[in-house]
Order: C-alpha cells, then sequence, then structure tokens
C-alpha cells in the first residue's frame, strides 16, 4: 500500500453526511467542557502545547482546538514524541493534518536520544513506548513548556480513572496520585512554581464510544489503519500481533493474513489490531457498541504486565 | 436512510448525561454496589472480568469481588480501601452516566464534596441489617450543602434481612425525617441487595436455592412497585425549576476582529447559565456599560441562540473595554457586584483556615487576592447545625466571611451553581484549600 493511498480521509462517512443527526446531548455537553478546559488552560499558563500523535483521540484534540479557537491560529504548538517504530501511514496522516491546518509541529525522536546515549535499551528490539517519558520531559524542558495538553481519558485504564483533569507534575516530571489537587466544578487551578508543570486532558470524561461518534458526526479523516485491511499477523498470547520488519514473527510461529482494523495507535512494537471488517467509521461504532474487550485489554502488550503498569508509568512522568 | 434509522438517530440527539456520585465505604457495599450496576447493565468487559477474577482468586476468595472493580490506585488495592475520587462511565440506550465514585468516611469529606460539585444525583447507601448510620447522615448533609437536586437512598443487604418490607419501610420513614430536617430537596428510597443482584438493574435475581439444581429467577421484593436503580437513573430528571439568567463569564479576547469593518472583538467563553440570542441587551460587569449582542461565532458559522453550557465566540454591537475576568450578563437580571460575601466553605487543605493569610480566590474566570474576614460558625455535619469557631480544619465545613480585593460578579449558589461557587488557592503551595458557595443576601431575594 503506498502512503498517499493509506491517508484517504474516513470513506463512507461523507455518502449520508447530509442526514447526520444534531450532535446529541452528550457529545455537545462534552464538546463544550473540552474546548472551555483548552480556553482556560492558554488563558492561564504561559506557554502551552498539544501532544499529536496522529491518533483518534488527538484527531479529536484538534478538532476541539479548532472550535476553541478558529479563526484564530492555535495558541501553542504540536508535539509528536516520536518512537521511530511507527506505522508509516499514521505519520503520512500526521503530516498531511498539520500542513492541513497550518500550524507549528515539533517533532522529538526517542531514536535521537537512544544514539546519543540519552536513553539506554536493555535489548535493541524491546518497546520504545516506556522510553517516550524520557524524550517527553527533556521536550518539555527544551521549550520550557509549562502545560502539556493530552488526548488522555479516564475510561481507558483504573490509574487515569482517578486522575484529574488538570494533573499536576513536579520539577521531575512526577505524578503524586495520592496528593492530588482537588478538582470541584469547572474550576481548574494551573498554579505551578518554576520548573513544575501540568498535563491538560480536556477529554478525561470521553469514552471510546464517544470519541468514533464524534469523529463520525465531524467528519473527521483517521489514518488507514483504524479501518478493516488485510495484514500479515500471528497469534501470541491470546492477542494478534502484527509481523512487521521491527516485529518479526519468533521460530515456530504460523504467520496469517488476517482482515484486522487498529483500536489504538501507538508504537508498532505494542501495538495489536483486532480481527475485524469495520470499514467505516459507523461500521466502527458498531462494533465498539458490541465490543466485549476493552480498548486496551484487546490491543495493548505493554499494558498487561501488572495492575499497576499504568500507574507506574504515570508516576514517573508518561503520558 | 429508512425512516427507522432517522427515528433512532432523533432518539440518539436526545440522549443527554446524568451525573452521579456515591458515597460509601466497603462495609456498605458501595463498591460492589457500582460493581453490580456496571456488570448487570454489561457495561464490565470480559478483559475487565478476567483481570477481577484473577485477583479475586489470588486473594484466596471465590467467584468475583465486584468491589474490586472501582479500586483504581495500587495502595486502594493493597489496603482495600477507596482514597480518592474515582470516575466511572457507563451507557444505556436511554442516557448516558458518570459516576464519581468516592469514599465515604469522615475524614475524606473533601473527596465526597469534590465527587458532588459535579453530581446531579447522590446515592446515599444505608445498610439495612445495621440501619442509619452517621455516614449516611453526613452524605445527606453534603447534598444538601451542595444543593444536589435528587438524593436516592439505596437500602442494601436486604437479603441478610430476609427482603423484610417492614425493615426497609422503618428505614424509609426514619430517614425522611432526617432528610426533612436537613433540607434534602427530592429524595427517593430503593430496596435493593448489591451482592445479589436485586433491584440494582433487574427485579429478578436467579435464584441458586432451588430444588433440583436448576436455576430459577425470583422476585424477591414483590411487594416493592418502584423501579429499579438503574431505572430511576434512567428517568429521573433533575436541572432547575426556575431557569437561571445569562451568564458569560470571558475566557479570552480573540487577536482576530470581527464584523462588517473587522474592528469587533470576539469574547471567548461558555455560556454558564441561561441562553442568549442575537439583539439581546446586556451588561459588561464590573464595569456596567450597556451593549447587545451582535453576533455569536461558532466554527459551524455564526448562531442565532447559544445555551446554558455552549462554548462559544460572542461580539458586541459596540466596541468596550472588556478582559478576562469580565461578566456579560443578562441586563436586566444582572449578578450581585462586590468585595463582601457571605459561604458555605468546606475546607480541603492539609493546614487549617487562617485569617491572618491572603488566599486567592478563584471565581468563574477570575482569580483575586482574597481574605477570610470572619469563621461565623463550623457546621455539625451530621445535623447542619452550626457551631462556634475559630478556624476550619481539613474536611471541616462553615460558614465565613470573605473579603476580596476587587470586586466579583457573584450569584447565590442556590440559584446558580456556576455562579455562585468559588475555590481558595494557598498563593505559597499553590493547593486548592477550600471550595465554597456563596450566601445569599438579603439584596438578593
Amino acid at each position: 500500500m503506498s502512503l498517499i493511498d493509506s491517508i484517504i480521509p474516513a470513506r463512507a462517512v461523507e455518502a449520508n453526511n447530509a442526514l447526520r443527526a444534531p450532535l446529541s446531548k452528550h457529545l455537545r455537553w462534552l464538546e463544550s467542557e473540552a474546548i472551555h478546559i483548552m480556553r482556560e488552560t492558554v488563558a492561564e499558563t504561559r506557554n502551552p502545547a498539544l501532544l499529536f500523535s496522529g491518533g483518534k483521540d488527538s484527531i479529536v484534540m484538534l478538532r476541539i482546538a479548532e472550535k476553541a479557537f478558529r479563526p484564530d491560529r492555535f495558541p501553542f504548538p504540536l508535539v509528536h514524541i516520536d518512537t521511530e517504530h511507527n506505522f508509516p501511514e499514521v505519520i503520512a496522516f500526521r503530516d498531511q493534518k498539520v500542513a492541513e491546518l497550518n500550524e507549528k509541529l515539533i517533532v522529538r525522536s526517542v531514536g535521537d536520544g537512544i544514539r546519543s546515549g540519552r536513553i539506554m535499551l536493555r535489548r535493541a528490539d524491546e518497546s520504545r513506548n516506556v522510553h517516550q517519558t524520557t524524550t517527553l520531559l527533556d521536550t518539555i524542558k527544551e521549550f520550557e513548556f509549562d502545560a502539556l495538553f493530552g488526548g488522555a481519558r479516564r475510561d481507558e485504564e483504573k490509574a487515569r480513572a482517578k486522575e484529574r483533569i488538570i494533573s499536576h507534575r513536579d520539577e521531575w516530571g512526577q505524578w503524586d496520585p495520592k496528593n492530588q489537587r482537588p478538582e470541584l466544578w469547572s474550576l481548574y487551578n494551573l498554579r505551578i512554581h518554576p520548573g513544575e508543570h501540568v498535563r491538560v486532558f480536556p477529554l478525561s470524561n470521553w469514552t471510546e464510544l464517544d470519541i468514533w461518534q464524534y469523529i463520525a458526526h465531524e467528519n473527521l479523516a483517521v489514518p488507514s489503519i483504524y479501518f478493516s485491511h488485510r495484514r500479515e499477523i500471528v497469534e501470541r498470547k491470546g492477542m494478534l500481533v502484527p509481523v512487521t520488519e521491527l516485529t518479526p514473527s519468533k521460530a515456530g510461529e504460523t504467520v496469517l493474513t488476517q482482515a484486522v482494523r487498529f483500536r489504538t495507535v501507538g508504537d508498532i512494537t505494542c501495538t495489536a489490531p483486532v480481527a475485524s471488517d469495520a470499514v467505516t467509521v459507523d461500521e466502527i461504532i458498531e462494533e465498539t457498541l458490541l465490543s466485549r474487550l476493552t480498548e486496551r485489554g484487546a490491543t495493548r502488550l505493554d499494558d498487561q504486565t501488572s495492575d499497576a503498569s499504568m500507574e507506574q508509568r504515570k508516576k514517573e512522568g508518561y503520558f | 436512510m429508512s425512516r427507522l434509522n432517522l427515528a433512532s438517530a432523533q432518539t440518539e440527539a436526545a440522549i443527554d448525561t446524568l451525573r452521579f456520585t456515591t458515597a460509601g465505604s466497603v462495609d456498605d457495599g458501595k463498591s460492589t454496589l457500582i460493581g453490580r450496576l456496571l456488570y448487570d447493565s454489561k457495561s464490565i468487559l470480559e478483559d475487565q472480568i478476567a483481570a477481577i477474577a484473577r485477583t479475586t482468586h489470588k486473594r484466596g476468595q471465590e467467584g468475583l469481588d465486584l468491589s474490586l472493580l472501582t479500586d483504581g490506585l495500587s495502595a486502594e488495592r493493597e489496603q482495600g480501601i477507596t482514597i480518592d475520587v474515582a470516575y466511572r462511565y457507563f451507557a444505556t440506550p436511554h442516557r448516558r452516566f458518570i459516576i464519581a465514585d468516592t469514599p465515604g468516611h469522615e475524614q475524606y469529606t473533601r473527596n465526597m464534596v469534590t465527587g458532588a460539585s459535579t453530581a446531579d444525583v447522590a446515592i446515599v447507601l444505608i445498610d439495612a441489617a445495621k440501619g442509619i448510620q452517621p455516614q449516611s447522615r453526613r452524605h445527606a448533609a453534603l447534598a444538601v450543602l451542595l444543593d444536589l437536586p435528587q438524593v436516592v437512598v439505596a437500602v442494601n443487604k436486604m437479603d441478610l434481612v430476609g427482603y423484610k418490607k417492614e425493615i426497609f419501610q422503618k428505614i424509609k420513614s426514619e430517614f425522611t425525617a432526617i432528610a426533612r430536617e436537613l433540607g434534602v430537596r427530592e429524595i427517593s428510597f430503593i430496596p435493593v441487595s448489591a451482592l445479589l443482584g436485586d433491584m440494582v438493574v433487574n427485579r429478578e435475581v436467579v435464584n441458586h436455592k432451588a430444588v433440583n439444581k436448576e436455576t430459577v429467577n425470583t422476585n424477591n421484593m414483590p411487594w416493592y412497585a418502584g423501579p429499579t436503580l438503574l431505572e430511576f437513573l434512567e428517568t429521573v430528571r433533575v436541572g432547575k425549576t426556575v431557569a437561571p439568567a445569562f451568564r458569560f463569564p470571558v475566557q479570552l479576547v480573540s487577536r482576530v476582529r470581527f464584523g462588517a469593518q473587522q474592528d469587533s472583538r470576539g469574547y471567548l467563553g461558555r455560556v454558564e447559565s441561561g441562553s442568549i440570542n442575537v439583539g439581546d441587551h446586556v451588561v459588561v460587569l464590573p464595569s456596567g456599560e450597556t451593549a447587545r449582542i451582535a453576533e455569536i461565532i461558532t466554527l459551524e458559522g455564526n448562531a442565532a441562540s447559544a445555551a446554558a453550557l455552549d462554548s462559544v465566540t460572542i461580539t458586541l454591537d459596540r466596541q468596550l473595554d472588556i478582559s478576562r475576568g469580565d461578566v456579560i450578563a443578562e441586563r436586566f437580571k444582572p449578578p450581585r457586584v462586590t468585595e463582601h460575601f457571605r459561604a458555605n466553605v468546606c475546607w480541603l487543605g492539609n493546614e487549617p483556615l487562617t485569617t491572618a493569610r491572603r488566599y486567592l480566590l478563584k471565581h468563574g474566570t477570575r482569580t483575586v487576592p482574597a481574605k477570610i474576614s470572619s469563621v461565623n460558625s463550623r457546621y455539625d455535619i451530621l445535623t447542619l447545625q452550626p457551631e462556634a469557631a475559630t478556624t476550619l480544619n481539613t474536611n471541616d465545613i462553615g460558614e465565613l466571611s470573605i473579603q476580596v480585593a476587587q470586586p466579583i460578579m457573584v450569584d447565590a449558589y442556590w440559584a446558580n451553581h456556576a455562579g455562585g461557587s468559588f475555590i481558595l488557592l494557598d498563593e505559597a503551595s499553590n493547593a486548592t484549600v477550600a471550595a465554597g458557595t456563596i450566601l445569599s443576601e438579603p439584596s438578593d431575594v
């Protein structure tokens, strides 16, 4: 598949867009809450930035930013922490999206950190997902960001369920889950000391289903790997693992070609697809409604290590 | 698109959100109740069930301990308690739900207040076997202080008392009296067994004790004709009977200009209450200058009106000097512009309140220096009766008189939650140390 073919926007959405119902009260409330949070953060911090990976949640974040600030330009740059272990379709999508919006994108690479010796790998082929933390914190320091918008949702994971919308980080980038600021009404406390920063999660109250229904309603393009496509995979520990140059099959495994799609898009070495025939956003919504597995449970090879692995990574400064 | 699909699309548009809070301890079966609500409404997915089955087994127990679903942090799992507010999400074809799940012990009052600040409904748990405990009283009192429109009492563990109607009725009449005394607005009672599932989602539950090991479904409380807990949550109406007046705290001022002459500034904000149409008369506060709404701008184009909780950009028909922290309000029903007010305040900080210090007060989009001019009383959190006090400690709730360095535009909290709520920040630590609800003055009535 060439890159150009792979960045065709969400296909069948346009066909029935004319008849699409107004945004539900629920989504309208979520959208407005997210806009309000973004505007509050811009008003009360000195130098914010928005983390953009090309994944579905960060695509919704960009739409929220448009709703919050257009016709002005965004009052912050976009930042991508690149593991260099990417799906090429997603990177092509990222660049096209940034060009369309005419906004500024800063890319900092985990690979640069590895090559300079800043990041030490135990094995050359290990997941770089966890190492994004080092690059992210270095980037925050380099640009002196004091607020970072992220697309994380509370329904994703147990530790996230307890995280505030405005989440304080100390000068080491650490999250202290036992000492979080109470967050009441829509009154956000964005005050920090020099060297500290906040992570801001405007989509905290959204679920995976909300994200897809919003993408459908707003007719937003998403990278093609979210739709069903045929791909070489192996089955490993009950999950489908994509066979790529970075993730070759192991001895004794049978490589199958199967119709799959990705529910989440991350580092290629730790993101697993699910079997799917969904080729439109509406079909994805239907699948999400019927799914019996959570987004991360079905697709993230790195969250399975222990019940607390996300909490641990977050304490250390992860997204 | 077929007519059938269109009909369902229209229903989809009507789907709204209900936010509710639960407070209680593991002993009340609070976590089990939430687990049951999620499990029986099929909101828990297979990998989550597998994970709690593994943990249940690891602890040497059998089956599924549904309370494990809500314990998010490792310290909570180690100690078997809820420490912090956790937010849970589930959906039915009728509504989307957000649960603020909070611990129930007195030392966690601040977490309960946090959860209740955004809730429409409070679920108060009473253990049918133990009867009304101080904790149940405290939860109802907090619902009153935060002006929640609805309280629903889940009388839990009905299975332990033989599903007896008399026990439910006794708790109902006793707690109704308490609720009336406290000033609860609307109260409902539902008998449930979170452990077995009666009246949480289903009226009938599987009865394993049936002869020859066949399972049959039984309604253990045929004497109860009201809704199940989920039916209640799906249908309960919330919101104010009297719509509050239009309030638009300005968040930001646009850099680009609007209007035919390209000379109008856009004011970015969210309609916190009321609604607004193009052409309406407004007053800008604190300056007191008046104007009319010229445009309501959204990404989709200009709108004729904006409703409560819509985030929009508005322009006015004349040039005024407006900045963040100002409020654009309904001209003939403006908020009170004041530097002194009384408020009920829950102290959240680890250090006690001190009248010697300066705090920062954030109200709407305005943050101003503030001083506590006096501590008027501290409430007994079980009865809401005021007692004499000179300070407030962590988790205390009391009435304060507050003075601010610049005017703020306030409403009484009972009339308008957004216009009547504020937080206090500690300038040195940057911590959020208090949450307050502004009281009426004689001039408000």
